[in-house]
């Protein structure tokens, strides 16, 4: 063939890593579209709006100090109740909401992908970043209780590391895409994984340091935390905003390259799904 | 000389039939081990089978498309044709980069804008604005772009006035009208229609369609287009290229393969005539439908034959009153001739709950031309309902009559059928 400046070759295989990262750029109005979409989407026809984000983890917090608080009687290392609660709750909320839209990318957007080519990460990475909002409104509620003991003079120590809560929030996000994109990836050829994925997310928050403290840990159990990726992140912000919890270097290392790894493995499997998961779904 | 603008080079694409997803995760890992580790051929390649519908093959895989090859040049627009699940779909989808092919490599040059729908991505609770933006960023516009371009594209699709509406209290034709506007803005070198065209009202497929021609002719893009209407092939497409079971067997001028369609590859399978009935009334049965005491939907029609006998035998459970509604029409699905009596005369005959029974005598004229045709069937109640509707529910192949010359008239030249003169001599 003389002509060698072909722009689409589209071919049956296909390297194994393969993003396209330039094509991700030209995309990036679209990205900007489906978070639009989302936050939209959300308040239409609703008359409490954002509100709702803030009534679910007021209630959730209420509850799990009535249960784990009261009845289990779990220490909160001295922190108050509300406070220790809404933080975790916080994090897990949005670590829970971006893995459980990633793990739906493909079944949700179907009917998409069917007819129209465009770079299908485009899709959880904005669904990962839509939930930002929520978060920072969740957040706001955390910071307004948060305010309030700190002006009845309630144990509360805000501390330098609390500057890394960016960098957690990113760990989070990560961890929650790639864990999303390789269950999304399965999903479309067994079903199964759809039921495990709704009950697991709710058996993982037992399995990470959200409403009880490492400090009322020991043995084995606390081992086998500690080998949860997401337990480093949860502490150290607790560390940072209320002063329990720890810091812990060597686990965010391990979380980071935890979630390197699974990121990695994640977009390997997507890519290879991506190309012919219209004729499975 | 023009450049080659696509080019398909031996795609083949292999569907798993049956349900995928169960049971097969020994195939997949067998699959796995023989071609990942021991490089072996992939064993459920070989096994595949051309793409015939009708017969029940002894294998779960199938060839939707097999050992396609040719170019398309730039400027050229394609019509490609065949009967459904020709494998139309699937090479349009393959070009799209939905999904991947299983053999072959398709290069192109230029950005590929695929509308195999309109208004994809389109939500519901969004404005029309909205949903601009949004349908316009996942066909690949930049949001410049499609703020340059909203004042055409809301003009084009004429929804001025509900610009700020939630597009859920759209029309559908409205909303269709929306989508094929944004993708009528889309600039790329290459344009893939999927039989968009068939929603929408008249004046706005008129509109469409002059816009596609627009896009080709004066502007250089090449355009892919499928469709069944023959005419909209004819009168838009320069190629064509008639599919059949999953291969190219005809590539050439538009006219050319439209031809090659309707002689060749348009001729349906053989069933029973009740098969085609869509859109039936619930509370009707229907248990056969005869043609000259036949439920074959492959009718002959004889030089000699003066009738067609047409029959319907079925049940209600509620009282009906209903006529026989019928078209023929030719393979390019033009009505030449319909028995729409009832509506005419305004009559129908009435039938008491239970079994029943409508037969008609359709007298056929006298100089019929030689010529294939199909039928599509209605059972109605005029200007109130249709009880069924059938189409396409026979392939009709008139042998024609003739006397004198001993030859038929020809119905593709000569008509459906001749005019009489009467002498005055008699």
């Amino acid at each position: 063939m003389h002509q060698k400046d072909w722009t689409i070759v589209i071919s049956p295989q296909r390297r194994w890593f393969d993003i396209d990262l330039k094509n991700l750029w030209r995309y990036r109005d679209l990205f900007l579209m489906y978070i639009k979409r989302d936050i939209i989407v959300v308040y239409k026809q609703t008359i409490l709006g954002p509100l709702w984000y803030i009534i679910q983890p007021a209630l959730t917090t209420i509850m799990y100090m009535f249960i784990f608080g009261g009845l289990a009687g779990i220490s909160t290392d001295g922190v108050p109740q509300p406070l220790f609660y809404l933080a975790g709750i916080t994090l897990w909320n949005y670590y829970s909401a971006a893995f459980t839209a990633s793990s739906n990318v493909f079944t949700e957007n179907a009917n998409i992908f069917g007819k129209v080519y465009f770079p299908r990460l485009i899709v959880p990475l904005s669904a990962i970043t839509s939930n930002l909002v929520k978060m920072l409104i969740q957040l706001m509620l955390f910071i307004a209780v948060y305010v309030y003991y700190l002006l009845i003079g309630t144990h509360a120590t805000i501390n330098w590391s609390i500057l890394l809560f960016p960098f957690y929030i990113v760990l989070l996000a990560f961890h929650a895409m790639g864990c999303g994109l390789i269950i999304s990836a399965l999903t479309t050829k067994y079903r199964d994984l759809t039921f495990l994925v709704s009950f697991g997310i709710q058996l993982f928050m037992y399995a990470t340091p959200v409403i009880y403290p490492m400090s009322t840990t020991s043995g084995k159990i606390k081992t086998i935390l500690e080998l949860n990726p997401l337990t480093p992140i949860f502490e150290g912000f607790k560390h940072g905003c209320l002063g329990c919890g720890s810091l812990s270097w060597g686990g965010l290392l391990y979380s980071s390259i935890f979630m390197l790894i699974l990121l990695c493995i994640a977009v390997v499997t997507f890519t290879r799904v991506e190309r012919n998961f219209m004729d499975t779904v | 000389m023009s450049n080659i603008a696509i080019q398909f080079e031996n795609i083949g694409k292999l569907y798993h039939l049956g349900v995928v997803g169960t049971g097969t995760l020994s195939h997949d890992l067998n699959r796995w081990w023989q071609t990942r580790i021991l490089h072996h051929e992939d064993p459920y390649l070989k096994i595949g089978e051309t793409n015939d519908r009708s017969t029940k093959g002894s294998s779960d895989f199938v060839w939707a498309l097999k050992d396609i090859s040719f170019n398309v040049m730039e400027g050229d627009v394609v019509g490609i044709i065949g009967k459904n699940g020709a494998g139309k779909s699937t090479l349009l989808k393959l070009l799209s980069r939905v999904t991947a092919p299983t053999t072959g490599i398709i290069r192109a040059k230029g950005r590929i804008a695929s509308l195999l729908e309109v208004g994809t991505g389109f939500h519901p609770e969004m404005t029309g604005r909205e949903n601009i933006y949004m349908n316009g960023s996942i066909m690949g516009m930049t949001r410049q772009e499609i703020t340059k371009k909203l004042d055409s594209i809301v003009d084009f699709a004429g929804v001025e006035r509900y610009l700020d509406t939630p597009v859920k209290r759209y029309s559908s034709g409205m909303t269709v009208r929306l989508g094929f506007a944004v993708a009528a803005f889309l600039e790329p070198e290459i344009l893939v229609v999927d039989e968009v065209l068939a929603v929408g009202d008249a004046e706005f497929q008129k509109k469409a369609i002059g816009k596609m021609q627009d896009v080709s002719k004066g502007e250089g893009r090449t355009v892919l287009f499928v469709s069944h209407n023959m005419a909209a092939i004819k009168s838009l497409c320069t190629r064509g290229v008639v599919l059949q079971n999953g291969m190219v067997v005809h590539q050439g001028s538009a006219d050319q393969a439209v031809d090659f369609y309707l002689n060749h590859a348009a001729i349906s399978q053989e069933g029973n005539i009740k098969d085609a009935i869509t859109d039936k009334k619930t509370f009707i049965t229907i248990d056969e439908i005869a043609i000259n005491g036949s439920i074959s939907n492959q009718v002959t029609i004889k030089s000699n034959e003066e009738f067609l006998d047409l029959c319907i035998t079925g049940h209600t459970s509620e009282p009906i009153s209903a006529e026989i509604k019928l078209f023929i029409k030719n393979m390019s699905g033009v009505s030449m001739a319909g028995l729409v009596e009832g509506r005419y005369k305004g009559i129908s005959t009435k039938f008491p709950a239970g079994k029943f029974q409508i037969s008609k005598k359709i007298k056929i004229p006298h100089f019929v031309s030689n010529g294939d045709y199909y039928i599509d069937l209605y059972l109605h109640q005029p200007l109130i309902q249709d009880f069924f509707y059938a189409p396409h529910c026979a392939d009709l192949h008139f042998e024609g009559n003739f006397e004198g010359f001993g030859k038929p008239l020809i119905g593709r030249t000569d008509g459906f059928f001749g005019l009489e003169t009467q002498s005055d001599e008699n």
